[in-house]
């Protein structure tokens, strides 16, 4: 193991861990928080969260968006739902099982206490947010509602119809709002983050680009949160927002923070499938779709009947026939790879036939036939079972319907939607600790930012959770623990050298890239270097592909610096040259997941190497020699060193992932 | 599904900064597949005038799934263009046709100035929210969730008015630029559910006092807010804040 890495783990029984951390963790005293500054980077559920609640409790906050408002934070856009142990339903649920749940869905590559910690205060994120007035879906009794996600057998999320991460984004803006109409928090939107500053080793503060006057400015702090989400759009398509991206962490990478398992990409299995050359994006379908429609395709292949001219016994219901036990509800990478199995061997539809279909025939009969007998209707005909199990799924997923039909133009209430799997989220990010600190001392990672609760592969419905956890529960106790130290130091001077220094860099790099002056546009090279990655890094994985895709990138990455043109001027608001400075970091990022990918010589959640499959295809694990985070130091320019962080079961024992 | 291109002429209002006057200029896109966003459209038109060495066209987008409200094109006069309740990312070009001529404009309203070309600043929407947009319940102080039950038809409720997305399409919309719709809608949220009662009062009449300084205009009842808002906001909430505005003032 490196000696450099010190997750901080606490002593102690995995169930004791977190009270006895808070019991013992520092504390800073009130008089002492008034002058004690935070920068929190991002507005999503992490950043917030984290930053009304560091503001509520006294410290002095300062919130960067690029977004022309904190509410527009792709967190916005989450739709299915929020996990939390409340065993509700009375199914069985636990504080235990939804922790077990989640280290098994991450295919035994997360930290246990972590992990622990994060089911522990699910609880509570519930109760925060229906304080707040956040309008999760409730019965009829008043009480809340919860359905049941991908890779679980109790019904444990909480959801506002289909917009649950708007309504609970919303709930955080609107915290986040009052402190800065109460004058404790200050929020820049409009601003990119472009470096952090260090001083004495230590996070002092960033270097931020006000995007409406291209001024660079320079912020102080005693700590730095970065807040600033995954990096899905180093695939150009992604189901992320089109400014998403990756800089904010990759600059903190540059500067000594270590990248956590950045070959963990989530690729998710409903999604909207590609319809040309001009797709900017990909839309997702909620995962919660999964929990009434089946997944099939036609069991001849190069079929070309409509959907619904292929009969019953000629449709291959392919999850249902290889995972008896969960069927359609299985995790995201068994359900992505299982489609991309069926599309590769000829069995795709659609013009592409690169989708299957999600059918929601069986769903409207069962929910019409259950609605008549609700209303006492006791001969119906046909078309009013139809009828009734249409309003019923109306309900339900009626905005999801509606979405997909404006997008593709078909009926989903009248024949079966087409899906593809779609890049959708990153489970590596920045290495942490326990207490959610980077490599670099006041440099903190939160949300899908850092790598640490999600392993190989993340459940649905966790990310909201994830968000809110770090940023409610977790970061307002361990910041004190670093902070504390701190109370005798000022706010670092912005006028100090290292500040200076920071910011002519920055100056210098977007000077650099406004005078390559070259022929080809920031989204040509975006868009190339996304198919070398979807291609070589994405759902199957090989030795020979990743060294090919390196190369690429490596080509790709001198012929950006030398041929992209970037119009306009550094001075005002300019969205390609945003664009510029984004797929710079996106190049370099590219390449360290390759070469991530190339060292982890197995296959584990949505990391599937060719070479490492059982007989029946699935993912096959070398615990032995691949039980750690592979956590790389940048050195220099395409140079980057491995530290190995070794991860320990006490409690659960890793087995091979089963859900048939 | 193949279809043939479309050519479309285009009129795009182009302002250098909140200072410049700003114009429409004209241009052609040709070959637009009807599966296209609008926004696609949009970069095809940019990835043009980037080759032919112009500076691009200023617009507001993020997610493009119509749920985070940045994106906001005011399109043949209408907020997000021609199809109900639908933002300007999720406007797909089999709404328009082979010939056609399209303007578009950013929103225009005193309290949304022009940033660039079609890129308003819509901040004033952040400071009402600010004013009273919440319950002041700090992270730790909640009960367990189920304690307070509350009737789904007021959960209900309360959700439709809270799935607004603060795009500023009614304001855009309104002859006044009135942003009674948006206001009303999060003061809906809050008084429909217990958990917004302790405040119920200072909330309107903070939040309305803040709306008028931002220089948003008054409500008319001419309703072209609901029928433009991608979210299908109902103008009933402007009618429940007006009641709450007149029973605050009496309280006070």
């Amino acid at each position: 193991m490196s000696s450099k890495l010190n997750a901080k783990i606490p002593a102690g029984e995995l169930e004791q861990k977190w009270t006895k951390y808070r019991s013992e963790v520092a504390l800073v005293n009130p008089a002492n928080k008034r002058s004690l500054e935070i920068i929190v980077v991002g507005s999503g559920l992490a950043g917030a969260s984290a930053a009304a609640t560091l503001a509520e409790l006294g410290y002095k906050v300062k919130v960067f968006c690029f977004q022309d408002s904190p509410r527009r934070a792709h967190s916005i856009a989450a739709q299915g739902g929020i996990n939390a142990a409340k065993n509700y339903q009375n199914d069985g649920d636990s504080v235990w099982r939804l922790f077990y749940d989640t280290i098994k869905g991450g295919d035994y590559r997360a930290r246990e206490a972590n992990v622990h910690r994060l089911a522990e205060v699910s609880t509570s994120i519930i109760d925060q947010c229906v304080a707040q007035g956040v309008p999760f879906a409730r019965e009829y009794g008043g009480l809340l509602s919860n359905r049941s996600f991908g890779g679980t057998q109790v019904q444990r999320t909480f959801y506002a119809a289909g917009q649950t991460g708007q309504q609970l984004l919303l709930g955080a803006y609107s915290a986040l709002e009052r402190q800065v109409g109460l004058g404790n928090a200050q929020m820049y939107s409009r601003h990119e983050m472009m470096d952090v500053v260090m001083i004495d080793g230590k996070a002092k503060g960033i270097i931020a680009r006000n995007m409406v006057t291209g001024e660079l400015e320079r912020h102080s702090g005693h700590a730095v949160l970065l807040c600033t989400g995954g990096y899905g759009n180093v695939f150009f398509l992604s189901t992320n927002a089109m400014g998403s991206n990756v800089t904010a962490a990759w600059k903190a990478h540059k500067r000594g923070a270590y990248f956590g398992n950045p070959c963990f990409t989530q690729i998710h299995p409903t999604c909207i499938p590609v319809s040309g050359d001009h797709q900017s994006k990909l839309t997702l379908m909620s995962e919660s779709l999964r929990n009434d429609g089946r997944i099939w395709v036609p069991k001849k292949q190069g079929d070309t009947r409509k959907p619904n001219e292929i009969p019953e016994e000629e449709r291959d219901y392919f999850l249902e026939r290889r995972y008896p036990a969960f069927g359609n509800l299985v995790p995201r990478d068994v359900a992505s790879r299982a489609a991309k199995e069926r599309c590769d061997a000829g069995y795709g539809v659609g013009a592409s036939k690169m989708a299957v279909y999600l059918d929601y025939a069986s769903a409207i009969e069962r929910y019409g036939k259950q609605q008549a007998s609700k209303l006492g209707e006791s001969n119906p005909t046909h078309e009013r079972i139809i009828q009734l199990g249409k309003d019923v799924v109306k309900e339900k997923y009626g905005n999801l319907f509606d979405m997909y039909e404006k997008i593709t133009d078909e009926n989903p209430y009248e024949m079966p939607m087409r899906i593809y799997p779609a890049v959708h989220y990153t489970m590596g990010g920045l290495w942490v600790d326990y207490e959610l600190m980077t490599t670099i001392p006041g440099l903190y990672a939160l949300g899908e930012a850092n790598f640490s609760d999600h392993g190989a592969n993340r459940l649905g419905a966790s990310a909201l959770m994830q968000g809110l956890a770090d940023g409610y529960f977790v970061i307002p106790y361990t910041i004190g623990s670093y902070l504390s130290s701190q109370i005798r130091d000022k706010a670092a001077d912005i006028n100090s050298p290292e500040f200076m220094a920071a910011e002519k860099e920055t100056a210098e790099l977007i000077n650099k890239l406004m005078n390559i002056k070259g022929t080809k546009s920031v989204d040509h090279f975006h868009k190339r270097l996304g198919k070398i990655m979807w291609d070589k890094c994405g759902m199957a994985r090989s030795k020979e592909g990743l060294q090919w895709a390196i190369d690429e990138i490596r080509k790709l990455q001198k012929e950006f610096w030398s041929d992209v043109r970037i119009p306009g001027t550094a001075s005002g608001l300019n969205p390609e040259l945003e664009k510029a400075c984004r797929v710079a970091d996106f190049l370099e990022l590219g390449e360290l997941m390759c070469l991530d990918a190339l060292n982890r010589e197995e296959s584990c959640g949505g990391h599937f190497r060719e070479e490492h499959q059982t007989e029946e295809g699935e993912a096959m694990r070398h615990d032995d020699t691949y039980m750690y985070v592979a956590a790389w130091e940048y050195k220099s320019t395409n140079n980057y060193e491995l530290h190995k962080e070794e991860l320990k079961y006490e409690r659960i024992k890793p087995s091979q992932r089963n859900y048939k | 599904m193949e279809h043939k291109g479309m050519n479309l002429t285009l009129k795009v209002w182009r302002q250098q900064n909140a200072n410049d006057k700003g114009k429409f200029v004209t241009y052609n896109v040709k070959d637009v597949s009807p599966d296209m966003s609008f926004l696609e459209m949009f970069d095809v038109l940019n990835e043009q005038l980037i080759n032919t060495g112009d500076e691009p066209i200023a617009f507001d987008h993020d997610c493009r799934e119509g749920i985070c409200g940045m994106c906001s094109m005011y399109i043949n006069g209408r907020a997000h263009g021609p199809m109900k309740g639908t933002t300007t990312c999720q406007l797909h070009m089999r709404s328009f046709k082979d010939g056609d001529t399209i303007t578009v404009e950013p929103w225009r309203a005193k309290a949304f100035p022009v940033i660039k070309d079609l890129v308003v600043d819509r901040t004033s929407f952040d400071k009402i929210i600010a004013s009273g947009g919440f319950v002041s319940v700090n992270t730790g102080n909640a009960q367990d969730a189920n304690a307070l039950p509350i009737p789904k038809d007021d959960a209900d409720a309360s959700f439709e008015a809270a799935a607004c997305i603060g795009c500023g399409a009614c304001v855009a919309s309104c002859k006044n630029s009135s942003a009674m719709l948006f206001v009303s809608a999060k003061v809906s949220q809050f008084a429909l559910l217990p958990q917004g009662q302790a405040e119920r009062t200072d909330r309107v009449l903070n939040m309305v006092k803040t709306m008028d300084e931002a220089g948003f205009g008054n409500c008319t009842n001419t309703g072209s807010c609901e029928v433009e808002c991608p979210k299908e906001i109902s103008l009933a909430n402007i009618a429940r804040m007006n009641r709450e505005y007149l029973m605050a003032t009496l309280k006070k």
